[in-house]
């Protein structure tokens, strides 16, 4: 932000550090060991998801280097070929870890991408509300409550079963089934925004409304912004499962952790837990650390709580 | 307030028209549920009668006058599978459903309260740590993957409880139960649980917010300086005042129980309407899904109707009213 940090941007006088806003902000964030934990944990799922095929021992989804054979397997077992799986293996005979890192990477990009787009569309309808208000911000804060009133898998459910199967079905639902969330939250703080002094001056100022909202009042609206953001793509990543899980989301084509665990499911009776255990643990770690990031982005964000 | 409720029931109305043609032009998109009833390969007039019997001979504007006309009269059409009233069918399996979403309501207060409660009166005790570390589980659990991993512990390690159907069940006032026997109870717990876990958490979080804000506050420092004993402070002047929120909260989580019962239902397959659901998309009934959601749309627009009523009357403060469009 200042010149000063630009130009020395690690060391001022007697070796201090210079206090630039990101600067206080990391300060504050790590200064809670459970967030820094997530944070960690959150980055090595991430860079597992991103380098699931050099990471992973086997392709699972390669029929050449799956054997039947080594199916239901338990973990440790050896296969055929003195490989050992370390999760064990599922029931097409695939190495559960191969499967869960692909897994994951599937999970991952289908909670990002609903999450990105839904962040788009919200934000635009938010700060429309809010900066035209009148008709334009009734209709369209009518339509967020109405949404908002039935549970988020419910409409991606219907969603589902009118669109059917598919990968970018899969994200309209979950966009369609978050984006009010989004829209609410902007509006809530550009309306506070709108009225401040700066907006007053930037209108006197002539500038465009276009100048005015995504330069003057987005970036003012962010951090309440940012929070929503993690807590949703955690939300869109258990929902992505659940739909999967109840055989209206993913096709076997795209076997996210979700349809992992359904597969696994079938097997359960016979004690065979793994094959459903272990990548939900996987999916479990991936909300849970999104969540404590999310908790603590929060509280470091919310001014209220400045000390 | 009057015209408040019959403004709104107008709009519920709209509403509902709007969602049954954006369901039933939508599912006249996907798949052809003809050919789940009749193989690709036989005779062309088994699959025209076949068509015929299901009504899609019609053009779509027509089916959706005649469903309109039906619905109008308590007619959603026939299962394609069962070949009965689809909201009969429906409305048999509603009570399952119903009973589970209580049970999980009743788990949720029973179990949330006292807990809240004990992590806000001592926030800084390595319990209330405890409480709060697994309220935060349980926001965060898929609960699909719980419902499987309770099976597999209780179910096929443990072998203490079952993990499929309802059980024996009694009939009351012509309504089957099985909350009521022992075998009943039995499988209803884990279902029950498992759909209410998520809700527990919220009661938690919502109880120990509400005590930590009470207990600071004059009612209760002049009930300590009367010398009343602490039980009593607790039990009546406090629990009294944050059972307002939990109450709402609860009340409009009610809706979302029921929406969750489709996936706990799938798991434990406990023979409620969300099952039905499940199946009739994997056969492509179309009445049924058609039924199961328009009723569902109804629930809610319900709810959320006599939420905003009874929050009206509790809260004298609380004005309804139109907001000018």
């Amino acid at each position: 932000m200042t010149a000063i940090s630009e130009n020395h941007p690690i060391e001022a006088t007697g070796g201090e550090r210079v206090d630039t806003p990101f600067r206080r902000f990391a300060a504050e964030f790590f200064e809670s060991k459970v967030a820094t934990g997530a944070l960690i944990l959150l980055v090595v799922i991430v860079l597992a998801a991103l380098f699931a095929p050099l990471l992973s021992p086997q392709n699972p989804y390669d029929l050449a280097q799956v054997s039947i054979l080594d199916s239901r397997l338990p973990p440790g077992e050896k296969s055929m070929d003195g490989y050992t799986f370390l999760l064990g293996t599922d029931g097409a005979g695939r190495d559960l870890y191969s499967a869960i890192l692909h897994g994951l990477r599937i999970s991952l990009s289908v909670g990002v991408m609903s999450g990105i787009i839904a962040l788009l569309v919200g934000m635009a309808v938010g700060l429309a509300a809010a900066y035209w208000g009148g008709r334009v911000e009734t209709v369209i804060m009518r339509i967020v409550d109405l949404q908002l009133s039935f549970p988020a898998v419910l409409v991606a459910l219907i969603l589902l079963t009118l669109l059917g199967k598919g990968i970018e079905n899969i994200i309209l639902a979950l966009v369609v089934a978050q984006w009010a969330y989004y829209a609410r939250t902007v509006r809530g703080s550009a309306l506070v925004e709108r009225r401040k002094e700066y907006v007053e001056a930037a209108t006197c100022l002539g500038l465009s409304h276009n100048r005015i909202v995504f330069r003057h009042i987005l970036p003012n609206c962010l951090a309440p912004l940012i929070v929503v953001v993690t807590v949703q793509t955690a939300h869109a990543i258990a929902l992505e499962a659940t739909l999967s899980f109840l055989g209206v989301g993913l096709p076997q084509t795209e076997p996210s952790l979700g349809l992992l665990i359904s597969n696994g499911f079938e097997y359960m009776m016979s004690g065979r837990y793994w094959i459903s255990f272990f990548p939900g643990i996987a999916l479990l770690l991936t909300i849970v650390s999104i969540n404590l990031v999310g908790d603590q982005l929060r509280d470091v964000l919310n001014p209220r709580l400045k000390r | 307030m009057t015209v408040y409720i019959i403004r709104r029931l107008m709009q519920s109305a709209v509403v509902v028209f709007l969602m049954s043609v954006i369901v039933f032009f939508g599912l006249h998109v996907v798949g052809d549920p003809v050919y789940m009833f009749a193989s690709p390969d036989a005779p062309q007039e088994e699959i025209e009668k076949v068509i015929r019997q299901f009504g899609l001979d019609r053009p779509v504007y027509e089916q959706y006058w005649l469903f309109l006309k039906g619905a109008l009269s308590g007619d959603l059409g026939r299962s394609y599978v069962f070949g009965e009233p689809a909201l009969k069918l429906i409305t048999q399996r509603m009570p399952a459903t119903l009973e589970l979403a209580f049970v999980a309501l009743f788990l949720a207060v029973v179990l949330g309260i006292p807990l809240g409660l004990y992590a806000g009166l001592k926030p800084h005790s390595s319990v209330s740590r405890t409480i709060m570390a697994g309220s935060i589980l349980g926001f965060s659990l898929p609960t699909f993957w719980v419902g499987i991993m309770l099976i597999m512990v209780f179910a096929v390690m443990l072998g203490w409880l079952p993990s499929t159907g309802r059980g024996d069940t009694v009939t009351i006032l012509g309504i089957e139960v099985s909350f009521l026997t022992l075998d009943g109870l039995s499988h209803i717990f884990l279902p029950a649980f498992n759909l209410a876990l998520l809700k527990i958490s919220l009661v938690i979080r919502l109880t120990r917010a509400g005590t930590r804000e009470a207990i600071h506050q004059d009612y209760i420092k002049f009930a300590r300086a009367k010398g009343l004993s602490t039980s009593r402070i607790v039990g009546l002047h406090l629990l009294k005042n944050i059972l307002i929120p939990v109450v709402t909260v609860l009340g409009l989580e009610f809706g979302s129980l029921i929406a969750f019962s489709v996936v706990t239902e799938t798991i434990f397959a406990w023979p409620g309407m969300g099952k039905l659901l499940i199946e009739a998309i994997q056969t492509l009934d179309r009445p049924i899904i058609v039924a199961y959601l328009m009723m569902i749309v109804v629930v809610f627009i319900v709810i959320n109707l006599v939420v905003d009523i009874l929050y009206s009357v509790l809260d004298p403060r609380v004005r309804l009213r139109d907001q000018t469009v």
